[in-house]
């Protein structure tokens, strides 16, 4: 293996500056595209919530050579595996071409994320690949928004696009844009995202020809083959201050929205050397609802993780060498045709990090945090605007309680793990739905105690003010609160209370349902879960004590 | 208090900076200019000042502008040692402050903190609500007000915020709610928040009326020590103040709009880039403000620093006013260049700071820097260390580079020292390049003008790196902010949101506001009593396609609003951009800006230029051994105060003068343009 490759090894390879000059060039690329494709769209999840990613990706096998370090986290494996799948799926593939795909089978994610691979010519010859996601607001099915948690086959979520054509030597095919356009809901602003998703990739391919023509194609290919192993050498440092040895982690998912029973999570870790395996093989089988993860995402979820606990690892196929993950056959987090997966990228992802989390609190204590609140908290409202005279859809995602750390409280109100979206303002849902905001507070005494407390849920109440609407829910932590670590408390569960005619019901799988319909003044309220909490809550300093209750936390 | 003369003669500017405080004086009848800089008195800043204006050698009583900008309201907000500061706010929404957008401080990793500005026992709530067209929903509920002020007063609160959800559409119950806090309590330090911005987003308008709540008392009550300090020592006109804008107001008006002076020092130095660019005869440049632990950079276009609206100033602390838009990447000269787990090679983001600094500093510093490269490859003096009488020990430089990081990537030290030059001058050019993109800029289109200490230093490097033909170093790059506050116009900027799309649009509506906004400007500029040549006012708007965040601003051209006009600019706009074309979207009209500018009695800029008694020969002091692209070389070193106008340079060659040094490298050369600033043509690559 490439673990006994140390710098002085690499010495009469290519100099160190270059080296990094060309690291960065590549990142500017991707970030360039980033910044069109967020500047352009008009899917608000987008351009508020930054729910994309655009990279470069190798011949061959797709493998990632850099990523937009302002895209998405969950997208830092998925993309590898679309564009590896579209390289096997088609052979056909010529200068000016753009893919587009958004099938979850073929590596990717929930049907919303719409992706767009373009081969990427240097001086008449295919050189690597461009590839890009974006979340649309909707692609048809059965629910608004496409976040539904009743579905039992994928045929009912959504448009399903295998790689097709988008664009033939520059020419975009309208037969395709037509055919996708009259299967999603509020489309008339889809063609806007399609362009600024083209036009991002248009903007990378320039960037890149650049970079090549300054630097030398040969150059370029060599520091990309050198930047792999420093990346890769780098990882091992990290894992190699994992002590050797096997840790368990387990993560319990409230329902698959269909069956009212919990799913289970199991991870095994084991760590020798620089080498870490993960075995996920004792999850449990697949589900009825939409709660199954396809490999792709699954995969992708080891490696989020991963970095997030060893943050300052550049991100190229070569840090993900030294991790194993056993294709976890037989489970719902390997989902097969048809099984559907409207919650895998948001929700089950989160919980196959906490559940890998949690299984390396114990080994390295210093690194890692108790759980966080682990849902992207999707609420989905959608009808008609009388007083606007349109239908529209309300598509929203709300923080929680991220888990206490090393050194302090949870932070309030983060984001989902696998996202970096932020919120809509209360304001902008207001201007742009018929609704209305009787509170979105802090959830009080959300935080799991510990030496340091999780951070705070949110609390908010949304009440329609007009018209008709239809919410669905797919959250999660309903029934098991984040856990704490090293003797802190977990925090508290997510809790949803819908309001019909004056009478106040809970959805029977309590984070998750759909299906309810709302007139004026009735309302919906949800409380997001508190972190876990770290360390035991009898070593909570006096001060910080008496700062919570000042501040009524 | 007298009417400030116009056609008078002595300017002073003075910029209040972390270390040290600038001060610069213009004598515009005589053409004469003085300079002068003091350490900055951290204890009480007043004294530093009027040390400074002694320095000057003008008595206080002989200035007629004297023009200031402070961070003393930046450093407040990010130290968290504001005002204690209280919030009244719409039932429900008590924790808008602290909840923010569901962020999280980093990309990568789960951990770090996050204070709000107000505390949460600090905030209260009231019973109101506005929908989003602004109707009332809810009543005030003036009783609870009034019991919510007796709690607030008993706090020991010094200040006030009101923030009331849709404001920006209809401000009637912030307006009554604040007249009901200031009868019962006297206090200028009230404010609602529609009076800071009237724009959409919650968290984002009420994050900067808390800035402006925060730093109120503490601006006002530094401006005011000050004045009086100089009134003590016969200064008889009003001080003016710096705004984050470029423009400057009347020390009066500081209250009411405390939150325009956050960074207004940096902002002074690009309006003073922008001036010396066009009387060089360049009209779009990228500045570049080097100091010891950050690069700051902004873009002047056709002449004038672009203005952002949409800024943060730290984590979960975004600003919604107009300021310059300085980007500021975390690489200066105290940045530490090591070896990451990879062995790449990183410079920064860990820096020296200015203690322990770095090594040639000789305080104490063990860990090489970008400064300590520039000492090793004879860049800078290593026998003159600013602020030090000791010359800087090369040798423990060399040692350092060598082990710390030579030996492992297999190096000499001049060697290292040299890839972390290259390293640094890549991050920045790169950091530059997506800045300028962002902005829908082509870096090849600008010169690159250089300022601050260590500016000048890599600036050749990073403009080649950029494709940037020119450089344009300043006669004084460590005093541009001084000067950016001699240069200021009285300026003042207003948004509103109106959110609606161009087919309901009237354009009667958008000009009644246009003119309501200049009529405010102008009354602004009559209260605040300060003399100006011309009134000028500019409209812009900002526009999206429906269901579009991002907004693309537009200025109107003629006086009046006209739709096909500004769609046609919207249109081409976009494809200058983006390169896309979307006529099936529905254009949106977002906001309408108004900028009023009191313009001043323009300073001209040859009053700087060398005297006639300078020459080549006298500025020449000799020759040191300079490393570029892998081989040393005999660098012709040069006093900057001495060099003449038209003077040529070629490169290898060290321009030094007080404060900065000048590095032109071995394929570049350069000649002394007619104002005394030094015009570089790079040879950039092709």
């Amino acid at each position: 293996m490439t673990s006994a490759m140390t710098t002085k090894n690499k010495k009469d390879g290519i100099d160190p500056v270059t080296l990094t000059v060309i690291e960065k060039g590549l990142q500017q690329v991707c970030s360039e595209m980033d910044l069109v494709h967020e500047k352009t769209s008009f899917s608000p999840v987008i351009s508020e919530s930054f729910d994309r990613s655009n990279g470069i990706y190798g011949l061959g096998n797709g493998r990632v050579i850099s990523q937009g370090v302002m895209g998405l986290p969950i997208f830092i494996g998925v993309m590898q595996e679309t564009t590896r799948s579209v390289i096997d799926y088609r052979d056909d593939l010529e200068d000016g071409d753009v893919i587009l795909v958004n099938d979850p089978y073929l590596g990717g994610t929930h049907l919303m994320d719409v992706k767009m691979v373009k081969p990427f010519y240097y001086k008449g010859k295919i050189w690597c690949y461009l590839s890009n996601t974006g979340h649309w607001p909707d692609t048809g099915g059965m629910v608004p928004g496409g976040f539904n948690s009743t579905a039992t086959e994928i045929h009912q979520e959504g448009l399903r696009i295998p790689p097709v054509k988008l664009m033939r030597q520059g020419t975009m095919d309208q037969d395709v844009v037509r055919i996708v356009l009259a299967n999603i809901r509020v489309s008339e602003e889809r063609i806007g995202d399609i362009k600024a998703q083209i036009a991002a990739l248009d903007a990378g391919a320039r960037r890149l020809t650049g970079l090549i023509d300054r630097y030398g194609q040969e150059t370029v290919e060599s520091a990309i083959a050198e930047l792999e192993d420093r990346s890769e050498q780098m990882m091992r440092a990290h894992i190699d201050t994992i002590p050797d040895g096997t840790y368990c982690g387990t993560a319990y998912m409230d329902s698959d929205g269909v069956v009212n029973e919990p799913l289970e999570i199991n991870v095994e870790i084991a760590v020798n050397g620089s080498d870490i395996a993960f075995d996920l093989s004792k999850s449990s089988p697949p589900c009825m609802g939409p709660m199954n993860s396809v490999w792709a995402t699954t995969l992708s979820s080891i490696y989020v993780a991963i970095k997030h606990i060893f943050p300052d690892v550049p991100v190229n196929a070569g840090c993900f060498r030294p991790i194993k993950v056993e294709e976890p056959k037989g489970t719902f987090i390997y989902a097969e045709y048809p099984r559907p997966v409207a919650g895998c990228a948001a929700e089950v992802s989160q919980r196959i990090m906490e559940a890998v989390f949690l299984a390396l609190a114990d080994a390295i204590p210093g690194k890692l945090f108790a759980a966080p609140a682990g849902t992207s908290g999707n609420i989905s409202l959608g009808g008609f605007d009388p007083e606007d005279e349109r239908n529209y859809i309300m598509y929203y995602f709300s923080g929680g309680g991220y888990g206490g750390w090393w050194s302090g409280d949870g932070i309030t109100n983060g984001c989902s793990t696998i996202g970096i979206s932020k919120s809509q303002p209360v304001e902008v849902l207001e201007q742009r739905y018929p609704v209305i905001f009787d509170h979105y507070s802090i959830r009080e005494h959300s935080g799991g105690a510990g030496k340091y407390r999780g951070g705070f849920g949110v609390s908010y109440k949304v009440r329609m003010l007009r018209g008709s609407g239809t919410a669905s829910f797919l959250m999660e932590h309903g029934k098991f609160g984040p856990p704490g670590i090293l003797g802190g408390e977990e925090g508290a569960c997510n809790e949803i209370r819908v309001c019909r005619n004056g009478q106040i019901i809970e959805p029977e799988h309590v984070s998750k349902g759909e299906g309810f319909t709302l007139g004026p003044g009735d309302w919906v309220e949800v409380l997001t879960p508190g972190g876990g909490g770290y360390g035991l809550p009898e070593a909570r300093s006096e001060e910080l004590t008496k700062r919570d209750e000042k501040r009524g936390y | 208090m007298q009417k400030v003369k116009t056609t008078s003669s002595i300017n002073v500017g003075v910029d209040v900076g972390g270390t040290f405080t600038d001060f610069l004086m213009v004598n515009t009848e005589t053409g004469e200019f003085r300079t002068a800089k003091v350490p900055t008195t951290v204890d009480d800043r007043a004294r530093g000042f009027l040390l400074g204006i002694e320095e000057l050698d003008v008595g206080a009583e002989a200035i007629d502008w004297l023009v200031h900008g402070t961070t003393a309201g930046t450093n407040a907000v990010l130290e968290r040692k504001g005002a204690h500061t209280a919030l009244i706010t719409t039932a429900g929404f008590r924790d808008t402050l602290e909840l923010g957008r569901r962020t999280r401080p980093y990309a990568y990793g789960l951990s770090g903190s996050f204070e709000a500005l107000i505390e949460r026992n600090d905030r209260y709530e009231v019973s109101e609500r506005l929908d989003a067209k602004g109707r009332v929903l809810i009543e005030l509920d003036e009783d609870e007000v009034r019991r919510t002020v007796q709690q607030i007063i008993k706090s020991g609160a010094e200040s006030v915020v009101i923030h009331f959800l849709h404001s920006y559409i209809n401000p009637v119950h912030e307006q009554r709610c604040a007249k009901i806090v200031r009868e019962m309590w006297p206090n200028k330090n009230v404010v609602a928040g529609s009076e800071i911005v009237r724009e959409m987003r919650e968290f984002e308008r009420g994050t900067t009326a808390a800035i402006h709540a925060a730093i109120q008392p503490i601006v006002s009550r530094y401006i005011e020590r000050v004045q009086s300090a100089l009134e003590e020592e016969g200064f008889r006109n009003e001080l003016l103040v710096m705004q984050a804008n470029g423009g400057m107001m009347a020390s009066s008006l500081v209250g009411e709009h405390a939150v325009q002076t956050v960074m207004s020092g940096p902002a002074a130095g690009v309006l003073a880039a922008a001036e010396i660019a066009k009387a060089s005869g360049f009209s779009n440049v990228i500045t570049g403000d080097m100091g010891g632990t950050s690069y700051d950079v902004a873009l002047i276009v056709e002449g004038e620093p672009v203005i952002a609206a949409e800024k943060d100033l730290a984590y979960g602390i975004p600003i919604r006013i107009p300021m310059i838009d300085i980007h500021t990447i975390g690489a200066g000269g105290g940045s530490i260049a090591h070896l990451d787990k990879a062995g790449m090679l990183r410079v920064g983001p860990e820096s020296a700071g200015s203690y322990p600094g770095p090594i040639g500093y000789g305080r104490g510093g063990e860990l090489p820097t970008i400064t300590d490269a520039n000492f090793l490859l004879g860049r800078i003096n290593a026998e003159q260390v600013t602020g030090s009488d000791n010359k800087a020990p090369l040798e423990k430089i060399e040692t350092a580079m060598q082990e710390q990081l030579g030996a492992d990537l297999g190096m000499s030290a001049e060697q290292v020292a040299a890839a972390i030059i290259e390293v640094a001058v890549n991050e920045l050019a790169g950091a530059i390049r997506l800045i300028s993109v962002e902005k829908g800029n082509d870096p090849r289109d600008f010169a690159l003008m250089p300022f601050g200490g260590a500016g000048p230093l890599h600036a050749v490097a990073i403009a080649r790196e950029l494709g940037i033909p020119q450089v344009v170093v300043p006669r004084f790059p460590g005093l541009t902010s001084a000067l950016g506050c001699v240069l200021a116009d009285v300026r003042h900027d207003f948004v509103q949101t109106i959110n609606k799309p161009f087919i309901e649009l009237e354009a009667e509506e958008v000009n009644k506001l246009m003119q309501e906004q200049a009529r405010a400007g102008r009354e602004l500029l009559a209260r605040e009593n300060v003399a100006t040549e011309a009134t000028e006012v500019r409209h812009e708007v900002d526009l999206l396609y429906r269901g579009q965040s991002h907004v693309l601003r537009i200025p109107i051209k003629a006086d009046h609003f006209d739709s096909q006009n500004v769609l046609s600019d919207l249109t081409d706009a976009y494809l200058d951009r983006f390169n896309l074309s979307l006529p099936e979207m529905v254009p949106v009209l977002v906001n309408v800006r108004t900028t009023v500018i009191g313009v001043r009695e323009p300073i001209d800029m040859s009053l700087f230029k060398p005297g006639a008694d300078t020459s080549l020969e006298m500025a020449k002091v000799g020759t040191r051994r300079a490393y570029f692209n892998g081989s040393w070389y005999d660098a012709d070193i040069y006093n900057r105060e001495f060099l003449p106008v038209g003077a040529e340079l070629s490169g290898p060659a060290i321009i030094e003068q007080y404060d900065s040094t000048f590095v032109i490298d071995p394929e570049a050369t350069a000649k002394v343009d007619d104002i005394g600033n030094i015009v570089v043509d790079v040879a950039p690559y092709q």
